[in-house]
């Protein structure tokens, strides 16, 4: 079998599990808040409505399209295209267990970051492509936080790459054998669990789509699929963070080597700490109000940087000595 | 200056290109946290706000006009529609001021139990306000939890008087029907647990960061502005003025209960929540002490010639199926005429209402003093300079409904 059609399959399953995946995290996240807030969730389509996602999508694709017509249109088209493609992109190096990911660069952490910034531009396009006020501001919005979260996050991994002396995701796996990284680098992963959720534009610094403000910020104008598609970028993107924790902090596709739990394979434990951290955003979304637009600045700015910055600094002293 | 080089001049020009303007954004009247049908104008300039206008009347129905044509009785409906979340609170309100104009003394078991049910309107109206407000300021949970409390005591509305949202249960000089021990005993339990509700509602979110960072100093009333502006109720108590008609006038049986009118100090949306999660409190406890104290009797007052007759005397008795079909088709015949207004404090303030009568069975005119109105109106001196995500805030704290405010 030719190296080209081996990785055109890889793609084709870790793409198709991922669609998968995010219909039923939307699920476990109806079902998880449900029963957080005294409520069942989805119950009608299925048993205890396992088939709800494939209804909601169902749903999605036929209904009707509607453009607006003051919509710059290519841009409006493209806009959540480039979200999903970013989140989907963002998998090919994610390693899910040793030796398995699609494309092992060695600047994995870079690729991520840069894939994660090119999905907010879906966002800011799909604002100012709108041509709807909500939207512009809900464009505005995802913009200023993503240039002062995306710093956050970027800096909080940098302690990490020095921890691990490489870029590439499949060695900061390897350089956690020993102990993760979670203890030495505990204020690293606060920063980046908060900028994480910022990125994500979930709760509670889901602004950008604030919708008790904004009614549905940048998504007010799509419907149908192309809103789909916004909301499988986010779930898409939700799963590639949590990932990217898991990686960086939580020793990745590794488990604890002793009795049984040895025998079982590393995907395993990847997955279950990558829902563990999903079901934290969930948990989040349940808990908290939602921040003030400068509050949310003023967070970024004076702590998380900050924070992020001394870990550097702290990572470097103990390195050196 | 103006005789400057032609490329400052240049300068200036594309200066004024570049001018700003406000962004005019229309909020409303479909807007998920508009609270019905309120719409806002917002200039914004960023998301400051330059100026706010609200633009009421989209859910206006003429209530005042319909209620001329109706004679006193057939209007108690109408009244459940004007803040439809606590229509009792409405219906005690019309009822009292009728009864005052046309001099009738209601039963005192009648008072105890108007109090009960007021109260209870009181925490249904209280747990949607802060449900929706924290909703607002976007936090969840605290909706569901809500609403589960707000479903059991609906549920005791609907064994009293059949109906839910729309209850239409006190009658001129009375109530539709008693209330039985099961239905009192069955309160006193509800009464037992709420006071826990609510605490859970606190740890939810008064001891969140969010939370206080979203409401403390935030649409900051003064006291003097707030008795300016007409405000009442919970949001001019949030300004810590000791104001609450409960107080000083003499419907219901306030003065044979022990409560407090709750206070706030620094007029902020913090202390407005402060003063509705107390108000929690005091009416619990005020419904609790008017089970122990209710007393036997009848439930109508004795006026036949303003107060329905019991049905199985209308059956019975000549004297009061004339009573019966009079009052039915044209209203009391013996109102007294002249003008009358009449206050009570509804859960979103003072409600009020203002009769003139021509002595025939139909008020000549009948004027609602609502709440909301006035604190809609107090909406865009508080927002000015704030930021949108504070005027969702405002408009929660001041508790409005557009049902009252539009009529």
């Amino acid at each position: 079998m030719p190296e080209w059609l081996w990785i055109f399959i890889k793609v084709f399953i870790v793409v198709n599990v991922l669609m998968l995946h995010v219909a039923y995290v939307v699920y476990f996240e109806r079902k998880v808040i449900g029963h957080m807030q005294a409520r069942l969730g989805p119950m009608r389509v299925g048993w205890h409505g396992l088939l709800q996602p494939i209804a909601d999508g169902i749903k999605l694709f036929f209904k009707e399209d509607i453009i607006p017509s003051n919509a710059d249109k290519p841009i409006f088209y493209i806009a959540p295209i480039i979200g999903l493609l970013a989140a989907i992109g963002s998998l090919a190096v994610i390693p899910m267990w040793e030796g398995f990911s699609i494309a092992d660069i060695n600047i994995g952490i870079l690729y991520i970051l840069a894939l994660s910034s090119v999905g907010s531009y879906s966002v800011i396009l799909a604002g100012w492509a709108s041509n709807s006020k909500y939207s512009f501001l809900g464009g505005l919005r995802s913009s200023a936080q993503v240039i002062s979260y995306e710093i956050a996050m970027g800096l909080s991994l940098v302690g990490v790459m020095m921890m691990a002396g490489s870029a590439n995701l499949s060695d900061i796996v390897r350089a956690q054998s020993e102990q993760w990284f979670l203890l030495p680098q505990i204020v690293a992963f606060f920063v980046f669990l908060m900028a994480a959720l910022a990125e994500t534009n979930r709760a509670p610094f889901d602004l950008p789509e604030a919708e008790t403000e904004l009614v549905a910020g940048y998504a007010t104008e799509y419907s149908g699929i192309r809103f789909g598609l916004f909301f499988m970028a986010e779930y898409a993107g939700m799963f590639v963070m949590s990932a990217l924790a898991v990686i960086c902090f939580l020793g990745g596709w590794s488990g604890p080597d002793f009795w049984i739990f040895a025998r079982v394979p590393g995907i395993v434990w990847f997955l279950l700490k990558v829902y563990a951290f999903i079901f934290f955003y969930f948990w989040v979304r349940a808990t908290l109000p939602r921040y003030r637009y400068d509050q949310l600045m003023g967070l970024g700015w004076k702590l998380f940087i900050p924070l992020a910055l001394a870990n550097i600094i702290f990572t470097g002293l103990i390195k050196l000595l | 200056m103006e005789n400057i080089s032609g490329k400052e001049v240049d300068a200036a020009d594309s200066d004024a290109r570049l001018s700003e303007k406000e962004l005019t954004l229309s909020m409303g009247p479909q807007h998920p946290a508009t609270h019905g049908v309120l719409r806002l104008v917002l200039d914004l300039s960023g998301e400051t706000i330059v100026k706010c206008t609200p633009y009421v009347g989209y859910l206006h129905r003429g209530v005042e006009k319909l209620a001329e044509n109706r004679n006193y009785m057939q209007i108690i409906p109408l009244t459940d529609r004007l803040d439809y979340i606590a229509s009792m609170a409405n219906n005690i309100g019309y009822c009292v001021a009728v009864e005052k104009l046309f001099g009738i003394k209601v039963p005192e078991r009648t008072e105890y139990i108007r109090t009960i049910v007021g109260e209870m309107a009181r925490i249904t109206n209280h747990l949607l306000w802060l449900a929706t407000h924290a909703l607002d300021i976007g936090a969840m949970t605290v909706f569901l939890y809500c609403f589960r409390e707000r479903e059991k005591i609906l549920d005791l509305f609907e064994r009293l008087c059949g109906a839910r949202l729309t209850v239409s249960y006190p009658r001129i000089g009375g109530l539709k029907n008693d209330v039985d021990d099961q239905w009192l005993e069955d309160l006193y339990k509800f009464t037992e647990e709420f006071p826990g509700r609510v605490e859970q509602y606190e740890t939810l979110i008064d001891k969140n960061r969010i939370w206080l960072r979203r409401t403390k100093g935030v649409g900051v009333i003064s006291a003097e502005d707030a008795i300016n502006w007409g405000l009442s109720g919970p949001a001019l108590r949030g300004s810590g003025v000791s104001y609450d008609i409960r107080k000083i006038s003499s419907y219901g049986v306030y003065d044979k209960v022990k409560w407090q009118v709750c206070i706030g100090k620094n007029g902020d949306i913090y202390d407005r929540y402060r003063v509705r999660m107390d108000e929690f409190r005091e009416s619990n406890s005020i419904i609790r002490q008017c089970i122990e104290k209710i007393p036997k009797g009848p439930i109508m007052a004795d006026a036949p010639k303003f107060t329905l007759p019991a049905k199985d005397k209308v059956l019975s008795d000549m004297e009061h199926l004339i009573h019966h079909f009079v009052l039915i088709t044209k209203g009391p015949q013996t109102a007294p005429e002249g003008e009358l207004y009449v206050a009570t404090e509804v859960p979103k303030g003072e409600l009020g209402f203002f009769f003139v009568s021509d002595g025939t069975g139909r008020p000549y005119r009948m004027r609602i003093r609502s709440p909301s109105f006035v604190h809609i109106s107090a909406l865009p001196a508080i927002c000015e300079g704030e930021l949108v995500a504070d005027v969702i805030a405002n408009i929660g704290s001041i508790d409005i409904v557009l049902g009252e405010c539009d009529r």
